[in-house]
């Protein structure tokens, strides 16, 4: 309707949320305003306490707005209590039923809906072969291993086929090499049934791999929306920029504007092109960001930047090189090693820094 | 390496603490066996004695006493008639003990629930309030009872002052009054037992319940009950069995007519003059407890294992 390409399933609009009052008052969300794609895969990354759950709870009812509203698939569902949104979860703790048998779990959500016996039954079977726990059909889901509850309470949520599935950091309570399987089969679910996922993690490289799209949130703002590639690459603001990846952060004066790039002068005087964000108010001191990988090691002399390695750390895949400008402050590179190579330069040593085209950012803050 | 020695002081000091361990029983042992085994075998033996002119037994052997459990010596006919009283009396002991467990249930549940979904500050003091009756003796609460219900008691003078009714409604001296207070009395046992469930109850199920389309009553019903169980088991356990053999409370608050078991083998012991009656009725209260408990936790189980 707006142009975009798909609809929209889930939107928060103008959404706060506030628990407490007076001196206890705990504003959870701060003015939110998102909208979650149909069919996509959307994660919500932020810190500790940031509001992650809060905006999940309130999309699944159990909580509702303080101010603002949430609509599923255009219908205002603020205040339907969570037994009629067509909204699963997926708890961190996984809230499996201990009296019941993997398959009556897996089946209790179609049982209140009210479906037939042999519906539930089919639903059931097909749920549990999709993430492949046939065989434990009816163990108690207190007989059965951690990443096998995941799976149940997986399989439970997806049952009765709701428009939006909601995960809160599902996977945190695994192993690491589970956590890897788990990665790649919850993409894959989500891939075979269509269903829009909210994923929720404060694990930055589990958002990059997974989403569509992520939303970074702090102190209960998102601060901004884009794909993995969008936010690693153009971070909008201090925050998302120094919560995703290592960053080099560089004080800089624009020097002129020319649509969604400026000419920005750096400490040594240098100019050079930098990419605008969205929204930007008009400053003449800015701070420029640039990935460590997006740099390499020059002849002293040569580059926009002039230093001195401090110290040279191996890596295996990649060397790290943390050099001290000549303009105070320290930067950071990351050099792909070639097989056989050797070092090519030593600690002490002035170089130069050159920056590859397009790779400095201008934050917003 | 471990010396021999060591092994064997080992050894010894792990027998050394079993002993304790068992020597620790003792007391227990005791008091039980003198309490309650001991007691037993007296009233065994003496239901099977003659009842003394005086009270007390003649050490003779007879069935006099279990027969008249179920029936009654007509003097006139000069035959033996089926002990309707004692019947009714059995009859409505056992129906007032379900009734009194069944209301203890409807009102200790929410009240557990209640407790149990406070904070947990506040929790404490929500259980010590309930546990207040029991600072006071089971006597001055059951007359305190008898000041509420009776026709010139606060019940019947609010009801008439605010015009509801004219004529006082009798509720003392009738089985309404013995259910009534005995459920006062008892309630405590059934909060106590269900709360203890409900505090290890994770309510985040709750959530997950609502989540998957169940409404407020399917989640009471396939979500918490089932999990609580054994509490509502416990505390109706609890409730049931001091209500069979009630005393105190159908005394005062029956009146003499409406009598219970407990009331009827004080008969027996007292003017009655008639031990070996009163000790075959007390073993036969013995007896129905243990059927009625057989049958509740059978009923109990087969009603979870029909969930899962
Ligand atoms: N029921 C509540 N009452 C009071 N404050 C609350 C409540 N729920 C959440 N908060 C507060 O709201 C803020 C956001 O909490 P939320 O649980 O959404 O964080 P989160 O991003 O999910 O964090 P985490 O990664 O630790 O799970 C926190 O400061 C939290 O203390
Ligand atoms: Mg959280």
């Amino acid at each position: 309707m707006d142009g975009s390409v798909r609809d929209i399933a889930v939107e928060a609009e103008n959404v706060s949320k506030i628990f407490g009052s007076g001196s206890d008052e705990v504003r959870a969300l701060d003015d939110v305003s998102v909208g979650i794609q149909d069919n996509e895969f959307f994660t919500l990354l932020g810190p500790s306490g940031c509001g992650k759950t809060t905006l999940l709870r309130l999309i699944a009812g159990f909580d509702h707005p303080t101010k603002g509203s949430i609509r599923l698939a255009g219908q205002d569902i603020s205040y339907l209590p969570p037994y009629r949104r067509s909204v699963n979860t997926v708890f961190q703790n996984y809230a499996l039923f201990p009296h019941m048998t993997v398959a009556q779990n897996i089946g209790f959500g179609l049982e209140m809906q009210g479906r037939s016996r042999a519906e539930v039954r089919e639903t059931v079977g097909n749920m549990l072969a999709l993430v492949r726990m046939e065989a434990l059909a009816n163990r108690r889901t207190s007989q059965i291993s951690g990443g096998q509850q995941q799976r149940v309470a997986l399989a439970r949520a997806l049952a009765p086929r709701p428009k939006v599935l909601l995960l809160d950091e599902p996977l945190s309570a695994l192993d690491y090499k589970l956590r890897k399987d788990m990665q790649i089969e919850l993409k894959r679910l989500q891939h075979e049934t269509g269903i829009t996922f909210v994923f929720v993690t404060h694990d930055q490289e589990e958002a990059l791999t997974m989403s569509d799209r992520i939303a970074v949130m702090s102190s209960g703002k998102i601060l901004q929306v884009g794909s993995p590639r969008d936010i690693y690459d153009r971070p909008s603001e201090r925050f998302v920029a120094d919560f995703i990846g290592d960053t080099n952060f560089l004080e800089a004066e624009v020097a002129g504007k020319e649509g969604a790039t400026a000419r920005i002068r750096l400490a040594s005087g240098v100019e050079v092109e930098a990419d605008l964000p969205s929204g930007m108010a008009d400053a003449r001191q800015v701070t420029v960001v640039i990935r460590p990988e997006h740099a390499a090691l020059a002849p002293a002399g040569q580059g926009e930047l002039q230093g001195r390695i401090a110290n040279i750390v191996y890596f295996g895949t990649d060397t790290h090189y943390h050099v001290d400008l000549d303009t105070g402050g320290q930067f950071t590179l990351r050099l792909q090693n070639p097989r056989g190579g050797r070092e090519l330069h030593g600690e002490g040593e002035p170089v130069g820094i050159a920056f590859e085209p397009g790779a400095l950012q201008v934050l917003r803050d | 390496m471990a010396e021999p020695g060591e092994a064997s002081a080992l050894e010894e000091a792990e027998a050394r603490a079993v002993r304790t361990r068992w020597a620790l029983l003792v007391p227990a042992m005791l008091v039980l066996t003198i309490g309650a085994a001991g007691p037993l075998l007296v009233m065994l033996v003496y239901s099977f004695l003659e009842a003394g002119d005086y009270g007390g037994v003649e050490w003779v052997f007879s069935t006099d006493g279990w027969v008249q459990v179920f029936y009654a010596y007509d003097i006139f006919d000069e035959e033996w008639v089926a002990a309707d009283a004692h019947l009714s009396i059995f009859w409505r002991s056992v129906k007032l003990s379900v009734v009194t467990t069944l209301l203890a249930l409807f009102f200790g549940f929410p009240t557990a629930y209640f407790i149990a979904t406070r904070s947990e500050k506040s929790r404490n003091a929500w259980l010590f309030l309930i546990t207040i009756p029991f600072w006071t003796n089971l006597l001055i609460r059951t007359f305190a009872m008898m000041e509420v219900i009776r026709n010139e008691g606060v019940v019947n003078s609010v009801l008439i002052g605010i015009g509801l009714i004219d004529e006082p409604i009798q509720i003392l001296y009738t089985d309404t009054a013995i259910a009534l207070g005995m459920v006062y009395v008892y309630l405590p046992l059934m909060v106590l037992p269900i709360y203890a469930s409900m505090e290890k109850f994770d309510f985040r199920l709750v959530e997950a319940a609502y989540d998957l389309y169940a409404t407020r009553l399917r989640v009471l019903w396939r979500v918490i009950l089932p999990l609580v169980k054994p509490g509502i088991v416990a505390g109706s356990i609890l409730v049931f069995i001091p209500s069979l053999g009630a005393y105190v409370t159908p005394r005062v608050l029956g009146g003499g007519k409406n009598m219970m078991l407990g009331n009827l083998i004080e008969l027996q012991f007292g003017q009655g003059r008639n031990w070996p009656l009163g000790a075959a009725l007390s073993i036969t209260l013995l007896v129905l407890v243990m059927v009625a408990l057989l049958f509740y936790v059978r009923a109990a189980q087969r009603g979870s294992s029909g969930h899962g």
